[in-house]
């Protein structure tokens, strides 16, 4: 029987485009299992890495030139709370893909700092997800994931990596730093796919 | 939301609010009823739950700054800006309100009653909470140096005073002021610093214990000072204070 | 005994005291006490000296000295998982010893 406390007002949960669980936090909390790295743009790389080896990059400079889209979107973080309309610049991860060849079902992005999270590489295209470098107008901060995060917004944010440094193609899944500490390996919020057994 | 308990496990169990004393304008002191409580060893914390009516729960840390005793404890919370669990604790909770909590908590940061040793406290701002748990039941010398912004920040004021005035001459405090001295206060404010810590520190080679409480960067700074002066860093235990989340 | 950190641009992260309550009521005993050995860099620390980043779907126990991770605990619907990948022996101190 738990003891409720007198007085203490908790969240509350009345809006209805929520998925199961999640509250609306105004706020943008930062959330880290582990320092922030940071990284200069000078030494800034981004890599994509087939599952023969073959590696694209782009430097900050020729990253930032290829086109870009506006977006805004919700997102839903594992922890339960939800932010609405949240308004990124990024590039497209099939603008990333479109040179690339690739049977590849899966990815796993790796970050500066040592983080990784796995997808199925069918939800990081056709316009689903993107490698942003802006939040609301301004360059993205380090506690946010800058210089460039990933986002991929119809999946639990734990699953838009911060810092992203590469994304890995392979023919097999590969779970990353939550996926193999209980966490649910695909992460849909309406199915509120939190853990491994949901 | 209410969970079974582990067999052998600690548990969460109820606690109520039997008084609360303030400390500065945005610091006080709850004195918590627990049935069952045996009391803990100084430097020991709690973890507090709360419940909203709507089943919506969040946990803190906090030091426990009472002398060891059964039933009864006491926590000092300094309120967070924008905190979601401090400023309930501080500005609203009252005698009768009831929480839940976990404990005694922690056996690396603890000062044991058999220990012969001085004891050398150092505490920056509400880092001094269990710093005071250890003031309250030494039994060996004890000198602590505190630091904080102004007199007016200063938690356990009476307390500490009542503590240096014991007719045994155990414990002897010492304030530092970073931001505001007192009026006729003999160095102007400035942050901790060698000179000030070898003042209150007994002779490197004695065989003393040192605990510091504080915010990060001072519980680093003050560490980095102890082993400068000629502590052995086996004997400093450290505790990272501080309110970022409240 | 809470959180921790200067900064607002980082990250905060707490003591591993902080992992008394919640492995003590997984395991009933005091493992902050225990020592860890990082795989990485190999030194040992007892757990209460570890960082803990607590800001995140679960607790993240890391070295202070390489920053590696020696400890991640999460507590799903149904389980608690402590995963020590990251360290090599854990060690635990004897009463009376």
């Amino acid at each position: 029987m738990a003891v409720i406390t007198r007085g203490f007002g908790g969240r509350r949960r009345d809006d209805t485009d929520l998925p199961p669980g999640q509250y609306r936090t105004d706020d943008f909390p930062v959330l880290s299992a582990g320092p922030t790295p940071r990284i200069g743009l000078d030494k800034w790389e981004l890599a994509v890495v087939t599952e023969i080896g073959e590696r694209s990059t782009w430097s900050w400079t020729e990253f930032t030139a290829l086109p870009a889209d506006e977006t805004t979107v919700d997102i839903h973080c594992v922890t339960h709370w939800s932010k609405f309309g949240t308004r990124w610049r990024g590039v497209s991860v099939d603008t990333l893909l479109a040179d690339v060849e690739t049977s590849a079902e899966y990815v796993v992005a790796h970050c500066y700092g040592g983080y990784t999270t796995n997808i199925p590489l069918e939800d990081l295209i056709d316009g689903q997800a993107w490698v942003a470098y802006e939040f609301d107008g301004e360059p993205l901060a380090p506690v946010h994931g800058g210089p460039a995060r990933l986002l991929v917004p119809h999946l639990y944010f734990w699953k838009s990596a911060k810092w992203l440094r590469a994304l890995e193609l392979r023919l097999d899944d590969e779970p990353g730093f939550w996926e193999t500490a209980g966490y649910h390996n695909y992460g849909d919020p309406w199915r509120e796919q939190r853990y491994r057994a949901d | 939301m209410a969970r079974a308990a582990i067999p052998g496990g600690l548990t969460w169990r109820p606690a109520t609010v039997a008084a609360t004393r303030a400390e500065t304008a945005t610091a006080r002191t709850l004195v918590l009823d627990v049935d069952g409580w045996t009391g803990h060893l100084p430097g020991q914390h709690v973890d507090i739950r709360l419940t909203a009516p709507d089943g919506y729960t969040a946990e803190r840390s906090y030091s426990i700054s009472s002398a060891p005793g059964p039933g009864r404890l006491e926590v000092t919370v300094q309120t967070v800006i924008d905190g979601e669990v401090s400023p309930y604790l501080v500005d609203v909770a009252g005698p009768g309100d009831q929480l839940e909590i976990r404990g005694p908590l922690g056996g690396w940061f603890v000062r044991r009653p058999a220990d012969p040793r001085p004891a050398l406290l150092i505490g920056g701002g509400s880092g001094v909470a269990p710093l005071v748990s250890m003031v309250r039941a030494a039994t060996a010398p004890t000198r602590l140096l505190y630091s904080t912004r102004s007199p007016s920040d200063a938690l356990f004021r009476a307390d500490l005073a009542a503590a240096e005035a014991a007719d045994d001459a155990r414990v002897a405090v010492t304030h530092v002021y970073t931001r505001v001295a007192p009026p006729g206060w003999p160095t102007p404010p400035r942050r901790l610093d060698a000179d000030a810590l070898a003042r209150v520190a007994w002779p490197h080679d004695a065989d003393v214990v040192a605990f510091v409480c504080g915010p990060t960067a001072f519980v680093e700074t003050v560490a980095d000072l102890l082993v400068d002066i000629g502590h052995n860093p086996a004997n400093i235990r450290t505790e990272r204070f501080g309110p970022s989340r409240g | 005994m809470s959180t921790t950190n200067v900064g607002a641009d980082d990250p905060s992260w707490v003591d591993g005291n902080a992992l008394a309550g919640p492995l003590g009521e997984l395991m009933g005993t005091d493992l902050t006490v225990a020592e860890l050995t990082c795989a990485n860099c190999r030194t040992t620390r007892p757990l209460a000296a570890m960082r803990v980043f607590d800001r995140a779907p679960g607790l993240v126990a890391r070295c202070p000295g390489c920053e590696d991770v020696v400890m991640r605990l999460v507590r799903t619907t149904e389980r608690a998982l402590i995963d020590l990948r990251g360290s090599l022996v854990v060690s635990f101190p004897l009463p009376n010893a």
